[in-house]
């Protein structure tokens, strides 16, 4: 098991309060997957900036001196940073980055911001003030590990493209074959954990030049296992259920919003959800909105 | 009529209080605010009448007997699982494995069920308004699916003794499956049934599928492939 919560905005008017639903609708997935919980918000696409999304698990001396270290602005929300450059700045600041071993890279792009830790989801969120994150689209996370440790490293969402991000709920088979098979094309995999597979993959097919649909239909040739993906990028949002479909899903669409939850009673608080059209994602299916 | 409010007390103190009512006492119940919750009204065993005002969560009106649950919306995995008697009418669509090993009863969807619908049934009668997803009725003994929308991948495999009556289009048949003649009798059921289930549709529209009973023993030209 593991719930996942998904929120992509039509409605600007509706962009200040993304944080707060999106943490509402997680905390109601708690029981899903105690271990770990995880959110990525998409914001400030248009300012100029890319932001590299820090995790340290001493950030005391982690973040100690950090923007003078980077030459770059730093913000600091617990055990997380934001780093903000320009873009062409970005490919140095990685190398610098790399040179730190005590910090880890959650995600990079010119929206995209990931929180993720141990713990319940209604702790990450206070942790990282999630609920007075604006944006205009978010995906959450609470997982019941299975193929990886519990560790702020094996929470989702994972990352492994510019604004790019997965979670899932199931356990793929074909992951090492996988894994190997990417590595051949120099895509690299941090950690041990299935879904970064599937991230990577992903990855991969959209640096082909998939977009992101085009890459969720060549995921279902290519990914054994049990999955619901929930996907974000800096643009879209992309549902996909294995042929098999037995990780529960709803997609709920007003013209205000597209919101997905693991299960219906997580989307019971969204403005319009008693008009909305509710229904459960086919097996083998893409679904994606862009905007 | 008495109402239940969820906003207002635990579901456990709601499914006690409709668990509680003897044998004949033929009340008529109102669930409010159910928003999306696991477990309503199940385990009832009196024939008493339960409306749900919105929709449920997994495993709703499972191990029924007797009662008569309706959800005023759609359904999570697992509806009326295990149904032993009664009826439980859903408004809207049903999730994956609506009356699972049920082994009596009616159980009446409205809208679409997903995948599974049906599997391992021992006696129960689905009557499903719209289209079922893949693998329905897989391993099913006994009772009757009827579908007046079409039906996905690998309808009735493995199927025993359960009848499948489908007024659409099936994607493909399951191991074991397959489609057989319409007699009389059938016509018969499929009216009751239709008749029951609220359903506006002529017996005559649909075909029957069932068990070509191949997989009932070992056949032994097919030894080597063990």
């Amino acid at each position: 098991m593991c719930g996942i919560v998904g929120l992509f905005l039509k409605d600007k008017s509706l962009e200040p309060e993304l944080g707060a639903m999106l943490t509402e609708m997680l905390v109601v997935m708690s029981d899903r997957g105690p271990d770990s919980a995880g959110i990525a918000v998409y914001r400030g696409a248009d300012d100029g900036q890319v932001k590299i999304t820090l995790q340290s698990p001493d950030p005391a001396s982690g973040f100690d001196g950090l923007a003078e270290r980077l030459g770059a602005q730093v913000t600091q929300i617990d055990t997380h940073a934001i780093v903000s450059c320009a873009p062409g700045e970005a490919a140095a600041m990685r190398d610098r980055i790399r040179a730190m071993p005590e910090l880890r890279v959650m995600s990079q792009g010119d929206a995209i911001e990931i929180y993720k830790e141990v713990g319940l989801p209604r702790s990450v969120a206070e942790r990282f003030d999630i609920p007075a994150l604006q944006g205009s689209h978010g995906i959450g996370h609470t997982r019941m590990a299975t193929e990886s440790a519990v560790t702020t490293l094996g929470a989702h969402p994972f990352s492994t493209g510019a604004d790019q991000c997965l979670v899932h709920n199931g356990s793929l088979s074909n992951h090492n074959d996988l894994r190997r098979r990417l590595a051949k094309r120099g895509v690299t995999v941090e950690t041990e954990n299935d879904t970064e597979v599937a991230a990577a993959y992903l990855t991969w097919r959209m640096n082909e030049g998939d977009n992101l649909g085009a890459a969720l239909e060549a995921g279902i040739e290519d990914l054994d296992g049990f999955y619901t993906f929930v996907v974000g990028t800096k643009t879209g949002f992309g549902v996909l259920r294995d042929p098999i479909a037995c990780k529960p899903a709803v997609l709920a669409e007003t013209e205000q919003f597209v919101a997905f939850g693991s299960e219906y009673r997580a989307l019971v608080n969204l403005p319009g959800i008693d008009n909305a059209r509710v229904w459960e994602p086919e097996p083998a299916t893409v679904y994606f909105w862009e905007h | 009529m008495q109402e239940l409010d969820l906003a207002q007390m635990e579901l456990r103190a709601m499914n006690a209080a409709l668990q509680s009512q003897e044998t004949g006492s033929n009340l008529r119940f109102e669930i409010l605010n159910p928003r999306g919750a696991h477990a309503v009204a199940v385990g009832l065993d009196a024939p008493i009448e339960v409306t749900v005002r919105g929709s449920t969560g997994y495993y709703s009106a499972g191990m029924n007997q007797q009662a008569t649950v309706r959800v005023d919306g759609s359904a999570g995995p697992g509806v009326a699982e295990n149904m032993m008697s009664g009826k439980v009418v859903i408004e809207g669509d049903a999730s994956q494995y609506a009356g699972a090993t049920a082994h009596g009863g009616l159980l009446v969807i409205k809208g679409n069920a997903s995948s599974r619908c049906g599997i391992s049934m021992k006696g129960i009668d689905i009557v499903v308004h719209g289209n079922i997803g893949h693998m329905s009725a897989f391993m099913a003994q006994a009772g009757n699916l009827v579908v007046l929308g079409d039906a996905g991948d690998a309808l009735g495999d493995s199927l025993y003794e359960a009848q499948i009556f489908v007024r659409g289009a099936v994607k493909s048949l399951g191991a074991d499956c397959v489609e057989k003649e319409m007699r009389p009798e059938h016509l018969e059921t499929l009216a009751r049934l239709l008749a029951e289930a609220e359903a506006d549709a002529k017996p005559e529209e649909f075909r029957r599928y069932g068990s070509a009973r191949q997989l009932y023993n070992f056949d032994i030209d097919n030894a080597g492939a063990y």
